[in-house]
């Protein structure tokens, strides 16, 4: 799959800004005044940031809102409720803490567990699709939520649970990708049903439709990640998870704690565009590209 | 409304006989000529006079390569387009309602003005049969030339889909699939019709015709040509003008 790069943003910050925003909001970490003020800008500039930056992969963003109409059938749609209702709970509950110090607790939960909805109805756009084997599993949603839980642990100074969920997010991490390299062979979609001619013989691709490309090619058949995807696995898990727990167990410093911060996102944003670079959609097949 | 319907009244869609196609490309030819310039947004074309041309296509012929087990390989041309599926993956994951479902023909269709351009839906189609116009920024696809078949401006004999229509060959037809008794319902019974992909559970409506079988002829080595005994040299020595020329022309 092509990895668009406001997709991969979107996917790493938002997930970021709605963990941290699920922290806040279940009261795990409870600022007021002046440092709550700063605490829920950074998860709105993230979570916000991100979803706007979604919007530029569209062809007709100016239709956005029309995207809300769907919700019954829709991942997409269900995830523009969640992140609609996340964003005004938690703005109520912030507000809450900034202004009058006052802990409405029951909004901070249900804002909380929208936040985290967000998270997970992005990761079901994904793992819906039975057309990319390697994203059509429950792992998926795992290594999003895993992922935007370290984040969000880290981000809210969470202490000890910040390196048992980073240790949990590395490990089902790499649990996925481990499960994502024969998902493709074991789906049971190949060149022989793609075609139906399987009962004749050996099904070779002799000619492409076109002999230059197309938006299929471009769009699902994206074949450069491939060269060098063990390397950048092992750099994506590091930064991820392995450099920011090493960083926690240090005697403690801001600076460290920065630096924990950018690795961690560095090695999420890594691991993200190795998420679509890698997926291998089916309809590569009727082009001999699988 | 992007659920699908449980039942629509008819299932409208092609039969592709693998059989004749003979791949000259002419469906995707007229397929592109009709609807470019009429239901929804152009098919627009990208540097198509330049280095790298591209553009958008709602129909476009693979060529296979098949090997049996023993014999010689087949070509085998592969005519693809929307299947207009009964559990179509591209409606249900649509956010805005844009991509839908016909209940009265069961026609996979897209409302273009309610399109954001996400691509969510060519994302779930296996098939690759939903294509985003780079030009429009909305998402194309087979319309089952919806204009024409309900057309009564054009003659009968063109209330068909534009590929249907100009298929030299006969290897596209086009039909009521919940009909038992039409046309295309009987070619499937007696060719055994297949879907692509079955795995998937799409159920897609479009069929596709197996190519029969190939006659074997390399296994008789004896007998290749059935005229050869007639063609055999009836004398073998020359007599006559034609034998003292054949001698004089020798010693020479």
């Amino acid at each position: 799959m092509h990895p668009a790069p406001s997709v991969i943003f979107f996917s790493t910050f938002s997930g970021l800004g709605f963990g941290l925003l699920g922290f806040l909001g279940f009261g795990m970490f409870v600022p007021t005044g002046w440092v709550a003020f700063v605490f829920f800008a950074f998860a709105y500039v993230l979570a916000v940031g991100g979803l706007i930056s979604s919007t530029f992969h569209l062809g007709h963003p100016e239709r956005a809102l029309k995207a809300f109409s769907q919700w019954r059938s829709s991942w997409l749609s269900r995830e523009a409720w969640c992140a609609v209702a996340a964003l005004v709970l938690m703005a109520i509950y912030g507000a809450g803490l900034v202004f009058f110090a006052q802990q409405w607790t029951l909004i901070g939960m249900l804002g909380a567990i929208a936040s985290l909805a967000t998270v997970f109805t992005t990761s079901m756009i994904y793992g819906q699709l039975k057309t990319v084997p390697r994203w059509n599993t429950y792992y998926t949603s795992a290594n999003f939520l895993s992922l935007s839980l370290a984040g969000g642990a880290l981000l809210a100074d969470q202490g000890n649970l910040t390196l048992i969920l980073m240790v949990v997010a590395g490990a089902i991490q790499l649990a996925t990708w481990l499960r994502g390299d024969t998902a493709f062979a074991t789906s049971g979609t190949n060149m022989a049903t793609a075609t139906g001619l399987g009962s004749i013989g050996t099904v070779r691709a002799f000619e492409p439709p076109h002999t230059g490309t197309n938006y299929l090619l471009r769009e699902f058949v994206y074949v450069i990640g491939r060269k060098h995807a063990q390397k950048l696995r092992i750099i994506a898990l590091v930064l991820m998870a392995v450099l920011p727990v090493i960083l926690l167990l240090l005697p403690f410093s801001h600076w460290l704690a920065l630096l924990a911060v950018v690795s961690h996102v560095a090695g999420v944003l890594a691991a993200r565009w190795l998420f679509f670079a890698q997926a291998e959609h089916v309809v590569g097949l009727y082009y001999g590209k699988r | 409304m992007t659920q699908l319907p449980t039942q629509t009244q008819k299932k409208l869609g092609l039969v592709i006989d693998l059989d004749t196609c003979v791949g000259c490309h002419a469906c995707v030819i007229s397929c592109k000529g009709w609807n470019t310039e009429n239901y929804g947004a152009p098919l627009s074309d990208q540097d198509p006079y330049g280095a790298n041309p591209s553009g958008t296509f709602l129909n476009r012929v693979h060529s296979f390569e098949v090997q049996p087990d023993q014999g010689a390989a087949q070509l085998i041309h592969f005519p693809k387009s929307c299947l207009h599926c009964e559990d179509a993956p591209c409606v249900t994951v649509c956010p805005t309602g844009a991509s839908y479902k016909r209940v009265e023909d069961g026609i996979v269709l897209v409302n273009e003005s309610d399109c954001i351009g996400c691509g969510l839906c060519a994302w779930a189609c296996p098939y690759g049969a939903r294509e985003m116009d780079q030009a429009e920024g909305v998402m194309k696809k087979c319309t089952l030339c919806v204009d024409r078949i309900y057309n009564e401006n054009l003659p009968e004999v063109d209330r068909e889909p534009a590929c249907v229509r100009t298929c030299p060959s006969n290897a596209r037809h086009f039909g009521d699939f919940a009909d038992p008794d039409s046309a295309v319902s009987q070619l499937v019974l007696e060719r055994g019709g297949m879907d692509l992909m079955p795995e998937q559970g799409t159920k897609p409506v479009n069929k596709y015709l197996p190519p029969r079988p190939k006659d074997q002829l390399t296994q008789n080595d004896e007998q290749i040509d059935i005229l050869a005994p007639f063609l055999e040299p009836v004398a073998t020595e020359a007599k006559g003008f034609l034998s003292w020329l054949d001698k004089t022309l020798e010693k020479l």
